[in-house]
């Protein structure tokens, strides 16, 4: 009985993808390669077919490609009905219906939600809409940096020292534009690699000729008269002028279209099984929505289970290619999601590289190579065993410690290596930020003895 | 023609970039930039890119005419 219902669900049934990025897109290729022959719907708020977002903060800033073009190829037909430029805005669980910004409603068999993320924009509405405030996420976002760096600015001011911002100070001073970077943090990629790799990060930035400002949040932006950024004011009461403000402080899920619908979905993503299979709100597991790409959160077999998002674009395509999968078939015939989480980014010249999750580890051993010449490979470890690897330069050998990581191998690392170096005979503290701890919490303090001398002293967290 | 390259598979072998150099730079040593949406004269190019790459990171599509209408049919 439950054969001929997913028979007849890969025959005649109907598929609604939310979401026409990366994951939408592979996860509808999937479909029709595994034999899906019914209807297929991919709804995607933005008016574009799937493009690429990886080229937007490297090549695109640089010229080598135009953001406007960097559509992704596809692999096959996906004979797909098409709604794009239109939000999903609501999901009925119960009647299997997907609401829609025009007022449409459209009703499934099965639902993958692949709404990824959008940029976090600057917290002060007021100053977000200032002239030369920019984030960077959608290929406009792109065109419209690209366009204001081309027009020779006289100082670009990168807000956040993440991968994003990073690439984009590279990106600048390859421009040659003065540009500086304020980090929360004692370094740049402190929350994805640590405080020891990101000294190296901080190293490479600061030869390059960025102004880094670490330590420091940003606490105002200024406009002139017209409307136009002209100052940025930092939290050690310095000022600094800048006539282009990129806004890089990470990313929102887009979750709120679940609101009310009964599926376990926040502001950290919607939660979902290692087949991809969502969650509701009691903690049970649907069995006609699944999730992919950078919404998802799910558990992880060789991390301890824990539930990971990960915005990662290889991440996107597997699990993508997982639900689909599982979407069309039975108990016994799905598969898990477990996917090796990996990125890249580059920066200043050099290929960073990581598999496997850097934040997990406390410890970390450089195996080859050195920090100094910034060609090196780290090797994270957590409870004494290799949960992730960290390359610069050096991209080649990750693979051998993916499998180091999928066999459990032990930490502190004990295979020799050709090119270890003093440095990397002992575990050192990996310096990521204390999880404990808050990281948004400044401390407010009073100065002053008598009480009309009295101020408040602001002082941002110092990790 | 559009193309995307996985850059977690890639591993700068520069195969790439030998054959198609005006579609795919190595910038610094090890990291790839290229063009997603190359001329039409680069097809052949990057028809032999795509082979050449030791690691099978590149993605493209409209390589042969049948690819090329694909893509159009899909677009909405």
């Amino acid at each position: 009985m439950p054969a001929d219902h997913i028979e007849r669900l890969r025959r005649e049934g109907r598929i609604v993808i939310v979401g026409a990025s990366l994951a939408g897109l592979r996860a509808a290729e999937t479909l029709r390669a595994e034999g899906f022959a019914g209807d297929l719907t991919l709804i995607g708020d933005e008016p574009h077919e799937p493009y690429d977002r990886p080229p937007l903060s490297k090549s695109a800033l640089l010229g080598v490609a135009s953001p406007l073009r960097t559509q992704l190829p596809r692999r096959r037909e996906i004979d797909a009905k098409w709604r794009l430029g239109v939000a999903a805005t609501g999901l009925d669980l119960a009647a299997k219906r997907v609401r829609l910004a025009d007022g449409d409603e459209v009703e499934y068999d099965r639902l993958l939600i692949a709404t990824g993320v959008r940029a976090r924009p600057w917290f002060k509405e007021e100053e977000a809409r200032l002239d030369g405030v920019c984030v960077l996420r959608t290929r406009e976002d792109a065109a419209d940096l690209a366009r204001r760096l081309r027009a020779g600015p006289r100082r670009v001011f990168v807000i956040g020292a993440g991968f994003a911002g990073s690439e984009v100070a590279s990106a600048c001073r390859e421009m040659g534009l003065p540009v500086s970077m304020a980090e929360r943090a004692g370094a740049p990629l402190v929350g994805a690699l640590g405080g020891v790799v990101g000294s190296v990060a901080a190293d490479l930035a600061t030869e390059h000729g960025v102004d880094l400002r670490t330590h420091v949040t940003v606490t105002a932006l200024e406009g002139d008269t017209v409307g136009r950024v002209r100052a940025v004011h930092l939290s050690d009461e310095s000022v600094v002028e800048a006539d282009v403000v990129v806004v890089s402080l990470g990313s929102l899920r887009n979750t709120e279209w679940l609101t009310g619908s009964g599926l376990g979905a926040g502001p950290r993503g919607v939660a979902c099984d290692a087949g991809c299979r969502a969650f509701d709100f009691r903690g049970i597991v649907t069995d006609d929505v699944f999730v992919a790409g950078d919404v998802a959160r799910s558990p992880h077999a060789l991390f301890g289970y824990q539930f990971l998002s990960l915005e990662h674009w290889g991440n996107a395509v597997a699990q993508a290619e997982t639900a689909a999968h599982n979407m069309i078939c039975d108990g016994a015939d799905r598969r898990p999601h477990l996917w090796m989480p990996a990125f890249w980014s580059s920066m200043f010249g050099v290929n960073i590289k990581s598999v496997g999750v850097p934040p997990m580890g406390e410890q970390l051993m450089i195996t080859q190579g050195s920090l100094a010449e910034r060609r090196f490979v780290g090797v994270y470890g957590h409870q004494g065993r290799i949960v992730a690897a960290v390359t610069f330069d050096n991209a080649r050998w990750l693979e051998f410690y993916q499998r180091q990581i999928e066999r459990g191998a032990p930490f502190p690392v004990e295979f020799p290596t050709l090119d270890r170096r003093p440095e990397g005979r002992q575990p050192v503290p990996a310096g990521f930020p204390d999880p404990s701890l808050p990281t948004h919490g400044p401390m407010v303090t009073l100065s002053g003895y008598s009480p009309a001398d009295q101020q408040l002293v602001f002082h941002p967290s110092r990790h | 023609m559009r193309l995307v390259v996985d850059l977690n598979k890639c591993q700068g072998y520069a195969q790439c970039a030998f054959l198609a150099p005006d579609v795919f730079a190595m910038h610094g040593e090890e990291s790839l930039l290229y063009d997603p949406r190359p001329e039409e004269e680069q097809r052949e190019r990057v028809a032999r890119a795509v082979a050449a790459c030791p690691v099978r990171a590149i993605t493209a599509d409209g390589l042969d005419r049948a690819g090329a209408s694909q893509g159009a049919s899909d677009a909405r």
